[in-house]
C-alpha cells in the first residue's frame, strides 16, 4: 500500500531538507488492533527514522543526471546496477523473453486483453482513499497538515499488488507457448497471486518456498495448494526467500525450454526488472488520474514500503520525471540499523550480484549473502533491491528511512 | 642450453681443456641446479591450462579434470584430496569456492557448499591452504567461483590474491560473456586463464563469440540444467562438440552430469579434449564414513576414470 500526500504538506524550503521535522514521523505511538506479535509486554513504541545515503546533490544537477539516464539500457543496466548475471543456459531464454515483451508492449490486442483482465478479474482501478482520521491525526495545531490518501492495492483480487505482474506475465507465457509456470515466494503473497492466475489460465504451477517461511505462513501455503498449485519446500541454505529464489532459478535453468519463471519483484536478471516495473506502472498511472479527479493536482509526496521494490516502482515510475513529487521508500530496520538484524538493504547493504542482477545486498565480508531480519516474512525480499530502486538511491531522489517498529507486524 | 666451445683452445691445451671441462661442468651443473631450485621455490606450476592441453594433445590423450568443493568435509581433507587427485592421474583440478547461493549447482554441490560454509570455510583460509599445497602438485589448479565474492574484494585484488596462491585458471558461471571483459583483463595481467562456458541452449553466433573469448579451454555444459550426476550423457553432446570444433581449434572439455568411466569413455570417443567430473567426486568425499575412507575412494574412482580415457 502506498501513501500519496497532497499539497498542504509541501515544504517551502529545499525539498532535500532532512525529514526529521516532517509530519509523518510522529512521536505518538501507533495502535494496532489487528496483529500483535509477542504482545505480552507490549509498549507503544515511538518511531525513529534514519535517512540514508544523504548527498548534497542540487536539484539542477539531479535533473541533469536523471535526464541522461536510460532505464534500462540495452544491456539491462540502470546506471551500474541491473544486468544479467545468470548461467549461460538462461541467456537465450532471457533474450527471447525481452523481445517478446517489447513486441507485446506495443501490441494493441495484447494490451486490450490485459486491460480487460485487470478490470474484470483483478478488480482495477483500485481506489485512492482519503484517510480522514489519519489526516486528522497529523494536523498541526494551526489546522495545517498533509492530506493523506491511501492507494488501495490491498483491494485487488488476492489482496495485494502482486497480481498485476502475475497476470501479465501469465498472458506473456501463454503467448510464448509455455505451459509450465514456476515462481518463488516469501510470505506467500506472490505465490498466491501466481497460483491464482495459473488456475485462471490453465497453466501448471509450481511454487518454491523456503521451509522456514512455509511454517510461518501456513495459511498462504494452504491457499496456494487449494488453487491447484504444487508447493515445493526449499531446505537448502537458510530455507527462506533467497534460497527459494535460487531454487526457482535452478529449476528454470533445467526446464528453460518448457517453463516460464514468473519473478515476483523488480529484481532478477534483465528483462525482469523492466517487465515487472512496467506491469505495475498501472498503479502510478491510476494515481495520477485519481489525484487530478480528487484535488485537481499532483501528489506532493509518495511513500511506499520497499521489500523487493515492486510496489514502490509501480507507484513511483509514473512520477519519476516530475521534479516536484517527492519519492520516499521505507525499509524495515528490525532491531536497529546497527544491530545487524534488519532488512534495510539500501541503507546498509553493499553493491554485489545476486539472482542475476547487480544491486545493494546484505552480505558478509566474504561476499556470502546474509539473511535479513524482519518480523514479517514479506520483508525478506529486501536482500537485494531491484535495479531501479538502487539507481534511484544513488542519485538521491529517493529518501529511504529505516523504521524501527518493534512488536508490530505491519507498519500500515 | 648450448655451450659453444672454441675448437682451437680446446685442442691446443689439453690441460686447460680438462681444466676447462672441469670448470664448465660445475658451471653447467650449478646452472641446472639453480633452475631446479627455482622450479620448486616457485609458487606456480610452470604449466598453465592451455599448455597442459597442448602437451596432452601431442600425446594423444584426453584430460581428466575433477572438481571438488573446498572445505567439505574440511580444508585439511581438501588439501589431501588435491594431492590424491594429482597423483591418481588428474591433468587439471577445479576447486570450487563454497557460496551461499550457487545458482548453477545441483543438490550435491549445494550441500557440500553449505557444509563447508557451516564449518567456517572462507576465501582467506582457502588461499592459505592453496599456498601450501599448490607447489606440491604437478597439475594446474583452476578456481570455480561465483561472481559476488570476486566483486566483494574487487576484481583486481581478487586476481592478484589468486595468482599469489598459484592458481592458473578461473571459471565464473554467473558472468555472461558481455560482462567478462574486465575479468579477462585482470586475469590476464595475473597469468590466469578465464574459462568460459557454452551450453546446449546457446545459439551458434553467441557460441562463436564465447569460444573466441574463452581462455585455457572451452567448457561445454553437457545438458540443460545444473550440476549433478546423470545416468547417461545426452546425445546432443556429440553434435555440440562437432559444432564447436568447426568454430575453434581451442581444446573443449565437457562437464555437468558425468559420473562413470563409461560416460568418460563415450565423450572422449566423440572428440572431447577433456572431461570434467564434479558431483560424483564431491558425493564420494561428502558421504564417506570418514575423511580417510573418502580420500581412498576418491583415489580409486579417479584411477578408474583415468583408465577409461585414452
Amino acid at each position: 500500500m502506498a501513501i500519496s500526500v497532497s499539497s498542504s504538506c509541501r515544504n517551502p524550503t529545499s525539498p532535500y531538507k532532512s525529514f526529521s521535522s516532517s509530519l509523518y514521523l510522529p512521536r505518538i505511538p501507533f495502535k494496532f488492533e489487528k496483529y500483535q506479535y509477542g504482545c505480552s509486554d507490549f509498549k507503544p513504541a515511538s518511531i525513529s527514522c534514519v535517512m540514508t545515503r544523504e548527498s548534497a546533490i542540487q536539484v539542477e544537477e539531479m535533473e541533469k543526471k536523471w535526464n541522461n539516464f536510460q532505464r534500462p539500457d540495452s544491456f539491462g543496466r540502470f546506471g551500474k546496477f541491473g544486468g544479467k548475471y545468470v548461467p549461460e543456459t538462461l541467456m537465450h531464454a532471457l533474450a527471447e523473453l525481452e523481445s517478446a515483451f517489447l513486441s507485446l508492449s506495443v501490441d494493441e490486442e495484447f494490451q486490450k486483453e490485459l486491460d480487460g483482465i485487470l478490470r474484470d478479474y483483478v478488480g482495477r482501478e483500485s481506489p485512492l482513499y482519503f484517510a480522514e482520521r489519519l489526516t486528522e491525526e497529523y494536523k498541526r495545531p494551526n489546522g495545517e497538515g498533509p492530506h493523506i490518501y491511501l492507494k488501495r492495492e490491498d483491494l485487488n483480487h488476492t489482496g495485494a499488488h502482486k497480481i498485476n505482474n502475475a497476470v501479465a506475465q501469465a498472458l506473456l507465457a501463454k503467448r510464448l507457448g509455455k505451459k509450465r509456470i514456476i515462481a518463488e515466494t516469501g510470505a506467500g503473497q506472490h505465490g498466491v497471486a501466481t497460483a491464482t492466475v495459473c488456475a485462471r489460465f490453465g497453466l501448471q504451477c509450481i511454487i518454491y518456498m523456503g521451509a522456514q517461511d512455509m511454517e510461518r505462513q501456513a495459511l498462504n501455503v494452504f491457499r496456494i495448494k487449494l488453487l491447484g498449485a504444487e508447493v515445493r519446500a526449499v531446505s537448502s541454505g537458510t530455507a527462506t526467500l533467497k534460497d527459494a529464489t535460487s531454487e526457482a532459478i535452478r529449476d528454470w535453468v533445467t526446464n528453460v525450454e518448457s517453463t516460464h519463471y514468473i519473478l515476483g519483484s523488480v529484481a532478477g536478471p534483465h528483462p525482469y526488472p523492466m517487465m515487472v516495473r512496467d506491469f505495475h506502472a498501472v498503479i502510478g498511472k491510476e494515481t495520477r488520474k485519481q489525484a487530478m479527479e480528487k484535488w485537481g493536482g499532483m501528489p506532493d509526496v509518495l511513500v511506499a514500503c520497499v521489500g523487493g521494490g515492486s510496489n514502490a516502482m509501480g507507484l513511483f515510475h509514473e512520477f519519476v520525471n516530475d521534479a516536484d513529487v517527492r519519492l520516499i521508500g521505507v525499509e524495515a530496520a528490525g532491531f536497529g540499523l546497527d544491530s545487524g538484524r534488519h532488512a534495510a538493504t539500501l541503507t546498509k547493504g553493499d553493491v554485489g550480484v545476486l539472482h542475476g542482477a547487480m544491486s545493494y545486498l546484505l552480505q558478509d565480508d566474504d561476499g556470502q549473502i546474509v539473511e535479513p531480519h524482519s518480523i514479517s516474512a514479506g520483508f525478506q525480499e529486501s536482500i537485494s533491491i531491484g535495479g531501479h530502486n538502487t539507481s534511484f538511491g544513488d542519485i538521491s531522489c529517493i529518501r529511504l528511512f529505516g523504521e524501527i517498529m518493534p512488536n508490530t507486524a505491519k507498519w500500515i | 642450453m648450448a655451450i659453444a666451445l672454441k675448437t682451437t683452445s680446446f685442442l691446443q691445451t689439453r690441460k686447460s681443456q680438462s681444466h676447462f671441462l672441469r670448470l664448465s661442468a660445475p658451471t653447467f651443473t650449478v646452472s641446472f641446479k639453480s633452475r631446479t631450485v627455482m622450479a620448486t621455490l616457485s609458487i606456480a606450476p610452470a604449466v598453465g591450462l592451455s599448455e597442459t592441453f597442448s602437451r596432452l594433445k601431442q600425446q594423444g590423450k584426453v584430460a581428466l579434470i575433477p572438481f571438488i568443493t573446498a572445505g567439505d568435509p574440511d580444508l585439511s581433507t581438501t588439501a589431501e584430496a588435491l594431492k590424491v587427485l594429482d597423483s591418481c592421474g588428474s591433468d587439471i583440478i577445479e576447486l570450487g569456492v563454497p557460496y551461499s547461493d550457487p545458482l548453477a549447482d545441483g543438490p550435491v554441490i549445494q550441500a557440500a557448499a553449505t557444509r563447508a560454509l557451516a564449518r567456517g570455510t572462507d576465501f582467506n583460509s582457502i588461499i592459505f591452504m592453496l599456498k601450501e599445497v599448490v607447489p606440491q602438485l604437478s597439475c594446474p589448479v583452476a578456481l570455480f567461483t561465483y561472481y559476488n565474492p570476486i566483486l566483494k574484494r574487487g576484481t583486481e585484488k581478487f586476481m592478484s590474491i589468486v595468482k599469489d596462491a598459484g592458481v592458473r585458471g578461473l571459471v565464473v558461471p554467473d558472468v555472461p560473456l558481455e560482462e567478462t571483459e574486465v575479468l579477462r583483463t585482470e586475469a590476464a595481467k595475473n597469468n590466469i586463464e578465464l574459462v568460459l562456458l557454452t551450453t546446449p541452449t546457446t545459439p551458434i553466433d553467441r557460441m562463436k563469440a564465447i569460444v573466441e573469448a574463452s581462455e585455457g579451454f572451452v567448457y561445454l555444459v553437457s545438458s540443460v540444467g545444473v550440476t549433478g550426476t546423470r545416468s547417461s550423457v545426452s546425445s546432443r553432446v556429440e553434435s555440440l562438440l562437432r559444432e564447436i570444433k568447426e568454430k575453434t581449434a581451442k581444446p573443449v572439455a565437457v562437464g555437468f552430469g558425468i559420473s562413470k568411466p563409461e560416460h568418460v569413455k563415450q565423450i572422449a570417443g566423440w572428440g572431447a579434449d577433456g572431461v570434467i567430473v564434479g558431483s560424483a567426486m564431491v558425493k564420494l568425499l561428502g558421504e564417506a564414513k570418514s575423511p580417510e575412507d573418502g580420500l581412498k575412494e576418491l583415489g580409486t574412482f579417479t584411477k578408474s576414470l583415468k583408465a577409461a580415457l585414452p
